[in-house]
């Protein structure tokens, strides 16, 4: 029976009996999809919720390098026009700070979070623990419900008066005061804030359910010291939510208070402080930028592994790498407020606090080298994509050394240098990661083999359209063109031509991608349960591929002879 | 570096007494200069509230020696296909830059090295090249070289960087000049304390004025921000509304301008000319439209420009220690403000 994993049964009963058996009596398409309870169901509605919210992100992106192909303002108009709006100058440059708003919130919260930790999370942790399900199925339901709700309200937020005769939040997805409080009229941006409570408070719901489930599910024999290190990486991301959410839901629940209730906590009219806010959002925000890409890290360990045919190396490193970075992340907020009038000692500490997290990470990039040295390695799409990975995110990291150095900072803080040093990585780290993962799995997801050969042309066109886009915005920020204009002198428009069609060819690229999952739906050829060989060592590759609808009726032992990095009977 | 809730009226407020208190006492304070001192103070007192009152529209004919900087002195500005930072003109700059080119070879270097891992990787161990795979998953001593060699790399990055913060954060001297940069939705105000307390109000100039000035649109203005060159400049920051921030990457100089807060930082320029920047905090619709220009001038003719503004005076109007002060700029520190509050208060 498929219901337990391959290695665990009778080789000759297989799974051949699936459709026949009770763990697979699905319930009917509204029951299943709409009050889903099955951690295999909402990860896949995660996942198709982080790709329609990825292509609204990036339609935004789109428009705002099309904005800055050349000097002037060109296309906003067109964009408020659309939005139902009146085009106007001032309306024009409000819809500006909507779309640059958006796209960041969007992107964060309703792409990144929940691909990585609803999506790939909620699939794989219970597969590779070897657990049934969560452990709150039902709080695993309303935990993405929640998320489509703050996607709602963040794209209500879009159509309702937002302060200077424009529709919208246009307050930066930071959402500092006191631009946010009395630089806003309009609900807009109380629907925004809204969005971000409903949100946060899905992801603090999803991670105490995923911090129950790995304490408490794993399965008999499996210490946390045989954990593969994608569990890792989502229970210390886990944690991370679970301590940095709800110092951001106090931040913008004072914001909600000072905007409509007459509190002052922001306001120095009153006695309030607008760095406060700063402080809280960062205490947050930097945890924040972990939780994005620790989850990638996980992935790309067992991608490394895999292809490699080779176990990780230095394991306990790796993990204890990813758990100092995010203990480490949490006393490091204030790099992101260098230029606020901060304390010299205060930005001292904070400059070497800072490159310390470099260690760990450093760790982790030697130890995926190490892992690939000696080893046997495919040039599988995953592979490909952890590659890029793995090079565009040092490049990334090295750039945020640049960034700790708070006297260096002063000149390109608040410039493209940072939008450059953040979209390496996050738009090549955590989103590389995503594609890597998503190749790795989605045949075990769907039961069908995507293209190689697209998969592998996705990669191009998605690597070399990235670098076009980003890398030249590093010069435009030594440069000094700041952050967050939609228009600027003509000296900055030979690099912002590069980087609007470097857009092109990554949007070009994104065709490519949807092409190949309509491929694996109409022509793929069916996926076998380890479609990889014998290098997928980990619990989800003794199941069929889609693993039944329900998995581990009977455990899987983890015995003394496995080693962390093979939980597979097959050999043993 | 707060210093108060911004008392946006206290530094004027303070000038018209100081100014009054000068004009009391000044002719028994022992200095050539006090002649010369006594009159201006009372055109500052005067004049200060007609400045408070319209300090927006100040348009004083240059008549005494000031002209504004024509476009062939711009120094700090982007340039076209410019990659790197902007040319820099104050000693932190030189400093910074310095730290900038360091931290730019590590940046090189350890993407090279590691692309170079990952190429003799792909190289060497792809599935023709090493079909069997090894099975080591442990080495101490790597790990303990990978994790000890980096953070010897970042000790040596962190003593130049902590110095340069140290050198940043240096207090400016007591005769530094005082200019107040106050950040609007969306233009910059730029105040004077010591000189009379006048604000020059800073509006970017649309394309077709800035095309006709010769210089850069979304980064001219009408009325640049005009400080002494080779001068400690006491720098303050604070903003009406919401947060703005005063960058000028020419100088290596950003500093946001927080509604309730002072910022104060030192800026010294070195050569004369116009140096460019833009608003770094989003501050709403206008914020790519609130540009800062910095216009350094040699001291008499920035105290010349000075005379020109509504209730302008030159602190002291020590014209006989500007050429001296102008040397050296922190040298002659016991000037007019020191020893003439003790001789006052006699």
């Amino acid at each position: 029976m498929a219901t337990t994993a391959e290695g665990f049964d009778t080789p000759d009963h297989g799974h051949t009996d699936a459709h026949a058996h009770d763990a697979d009596h699905k319930p009917g398409f509204f029951a299943r999809w709409f009050m889903s309870t099955n951690h295999k169901d909402i990860g896949t509605l995660y996942l198709i919720f982080a790709i329609i919210a990825g292509l609204v992100g990036g339609a935004l992106s789109g428009i705002m390098r099309m904005e800055l192909a050349e000097p002037g303002i060109q296309y906003l108009g067109w964009y408020v026009n659309m939005m139902g709006g009146e085009p106007s100058f001032e309306a024009n440059l409000h819809a500006w700070n909507v779309i640059i708003t958006a796209h960041g919130l969007i992107m964060v919260f309703f792409m990144v979070m929940p691909a990585m930790i609803g999506g790939f999370g909620n699939w794989f942790v219970p597969l590779m623990i070897g657990a049934p399900d969560m452990a709150f199925p039902r709080m695993n339901n309303i935990s993405f419900w929640l998320t489509v709700a703050g996607f709602f309200s963040l794209c209500f937020s879009l159509f309702v008066p937002g302060g200077a005769g424009g529709l919208g939040a246009g307050v930066g997805w930071t959402v500092y005061a006191p631009l946010s409080t009395s630089g806003s009229v309009g609900p807009a941006v109380d629907f925004a804030i809204f969005s971000l409570h409903l949100a946060g408070a899905g992801s603090i719901l999803g991670a105490t359910n995923f911090i129950t489930t790995i304490f408490n599910m794993r399965a008999p024999g499996m210490t946390l010291h045989k954990m593969p290190l994608f569990v890792w990486s989502v229970l210390v991301t886990a944690f991370l939510l679970l301590l940095a959410l709800p110092v951001l839901a106090a931040a913008i629940t004072m914001l909600i208070t000072d905007r409509n209730f007459g509190t002052t906590f922001f306001d120095p009219a009153g006695g309030g402080d607008p760095i406060l806010y700063q402080h809280l959002f960062w205490f947050f925000g930097h945890p924040e930028v972990y939780i994005m890409i620790l989850p990638g890290f996980g992935m790309i360990s067992q991608i490394v592994a895999t292809f490699s045919r080779k176990p990780v190396f230095g394991y306990l490193g790796m993990a204890y790498a990813m758990v100092a970075i995010g203990v480490v992340g949490f006393i490091v907020w204030a790099h992101h407020m260098y230029t606020v009038g901060l304390d010299v000692n205060t930005k001292m500490y904070f400059t070497a606090a800072t490159m310390v997290i470099a260690v760990p990470t450093g760790v982790k990039i030697f130890s995926w080298i190490a892992t690939m040295w000696g080893g046997s390695i495919e040039f599988k799409s995953p592979m490909v994509w952890a590659f890029g990975f793995i090079f565009l995110f040092t490049v990334g990291g090295v750039t945020g050394v640049y960034l700790a150095n708070g006297g260096v900072d002063d000149v390109v803080h608040d410039t493209y240098f940072v939008v450059a040093h953040f979209h390496y990585v996050l738009s090549m780290g955590a989103v590389f990661s995503l594609f890597a993962a998503f190749y790795y799995w989605f045949p075990k997801m769907s039961g069908k083999m995507h293209s190689e050969f697209l998969a592998h042309l996705h990669f191009w066109g998605f690597f070399i359209g990235v670098n076009v886009i980003f890398f030249p915005q590093h010069f435009l920020g030594w440069q000094g063109m700041p952050r967050r204009y939609p228009d600027y002198a003509d000296a900055f428009a030979y690099w912002n031509s590069w980087s609007s069609l470097g857009y092109t060819i990554m949007a070009a690229s994104m065709v490519v991608f949807f092409v190949n999952l309509a491929y694996a739906y109409i022509a793929g050829k069916k996926a076998e349960g380890n479609y990889w060989g014998e290098g997928a060592t980990t619990l989800e590759w003794t199941l069929s591929s889609p693993p039944p609808f329900h998995q581990f009726e009977t455990l899987p032992v983890i015995e003394d002879h496995h080693d962390y990095h093979d939980h597979s009977t097959s050999k043993a | 570096m707060i210093f108060s809730n911004s008392p946006k009226r206290a530094p004027r407020l303070a000038t018209t007494l100081w100014a009054a208190f000068l004009l009391a006492f000044a002719p028994q304070a022992a200095f050539a200069q006090d002649a010369a001192e006594a009159p201006v103070a009372e055109v500052s007192a005067t004049e200060t509230t007609v400045a408070a009152t319209d300090a927006a529209s100040t348009e004083v004919a240059a008549e005494s020696g000031y002209t504004p900087l024509g476009p062939e002195h711009i120094k700090g500005a982007p340039t076209d296909k410019g990659w790197n930072v902007q040319d820099q003109y104050s000693p932190i700059g030189h400093q910074a830059n310095k730290l900038h080119w360091g931290l730019i070879w590590f940046m090189a270097i350890i993407s090279a090295f590691v692309l170079g891992l990952l190429l003799w990787v792909i190289i060497r161990y792809n599935k023709r090249a090493n079909p069997t795979p090894s099975k080591t998953t442990h080495n101490t001593l790597i790990e303990v070289i990978w994790t000890v060699v980096p953070v010897l790399i970042l000790v040596g990055i962190a003593i130049p960087s902590i110095g340069l913060l140290a050198k940043q954060y240096e207090t400016p001297p007591e005769d530094a000049v005082t200019v107040k940069a106050i950040g609007y939705q969306w233009y910059w105000g730029y105040e004077y304390p010591d000189n009379g307390g006048f604000e020059v109000v800073s509006n970017m100039l649309d394309e077709q004025a800035a095309a006709a000035a010769g210089e850069p649109h979304q980064l001219a203005v009408d009325k640049r921000m005009v400080v002494p060159v080779n001068t400690p400049i006491r720098l303050q920051t604070t903003a009406a509304d919401v947060i703005h921030s005063f960058a000028v990457p020419s100088l290596w100089f950003k500093l946001d301008a927080v509604p309730g807060r002072i910022n104060e930082k030192l800026l010294y320029i070195e050569e004369p000319g116009i140096y460019y920047g833009q608003c770094s905090e989003l501050c709403g619709i206008k914020h790519g439209y609130m540009p800062i220009a910095v216009e350094a001038l040699p001291r008499d003719q920035w105290e010349a420009w000075v005379r020109t503004q509504p209730g302008g005076t030159v602190e002291g109007d020590a014209t006989a220690d500007a050429s001296e002060g102008e040397a050296d700029g922190a040298a002659p520190a016991e000037t007019e403000a020191d020893t003439a509050a003790p001789a006052a208060a006699e």
